[in-house]
């Protein structure tokens, strides 16, 4: 029997699991995607879900108690405005864990945990961040490439 | 300090031995490289998990 084995303790006191909840959960609203450690994510979940119903509710009420969760202003904007309107029809399950490999140094289990819907935006800035990542790649070749001629040429000078 | 009484053979230690061995990880074959993986686990050599690219694979350059 799993009798009072409910939540998780997170090996933290109450008040740093409540702090690192609700940091946690404002990434996840403001960022769509976080990648953390599977308890974390499990942990998480149930405070997103209730989040979402309250952004589906989007009274003013409903505002002021997702304020007294959410760590920034912003945070209850984007809930409000961008997060709870994906999820007209759909009631709960709001959220994807996906295991995605060991962390190195305590072999904890990582996975990401990520907002159904938020496909489209994540894959654009996946895009996006590929994109600048390439060109910053391409610049460095060419310092490097330019940097190992003017070497190559002070070479060839000593020598002769 | 107590001690033990008789010598404890390698023949004693291997039989108790005899059942410690570990069995190996199940793993399944990725549908999309057919690397094998753990499953229910986004492949760690292509990043799909379900048809969808859920990581970014680092390419050895």
């Amino acid at each position: 029997m799993r009798h009072r084995n409910a939540g998780y303790k997170l090996g933290r006191n109450t008040s740093h699991r409540r702090a690192l909840l609700r940091n946690l959960v404002t990434s996840i609203v403001m960022e769509d995607r976080v990648e953390t450690t599977i308890t974390k994510a499990k942990a998480a979940r149930p405070h997103v879900e209730k989040l979402i119903t309250l952004g589906k509710k989007g009274d003013l009420h409903a505002r002021r108690l997702a304020l007294s969760y959410l760590q920034t202003r912003e945070a209850v904007t984007r809930l409000f405005e961008t997060v709870a309107p994906r999820y007209g029809e759909r009631n709960g399950g709001y959220l994807r864990i996906v295991r995605t490999g060991f962390q190195k140094g305590d072999g904890a289990e990582k996975a990401f945990i990520e907002l159904l819907g938020a496909e489209q935006v994540l894959d654009e800035k996946r895009q996006k961040r590929a994109e600048i990542r390439a060109k910053r790649r391409e610049e460095l070749d060419k310092a490097m490439a330019e940097q190992q001629q003017q070497s190559a040429g002070d070479g060839t000078d000593v020598s002769s | 300090m107590p001690n033990p009484k008789r010598r404890h053979s390698k023949a004693r230690t291997s039989k108790r031995r005899a059942h410690d061995a570990l069995t190996a990880t199940g793993l399944s074959e990725c549908p999309n490289c057919h690397e094998r993986k753990l499953s229910h686990r986004a492949c760690p050599k292509c990043g799909t998990y379900k048809g969808r690219d859920v990581l970014e694979v680092k390419e050895a350059s």
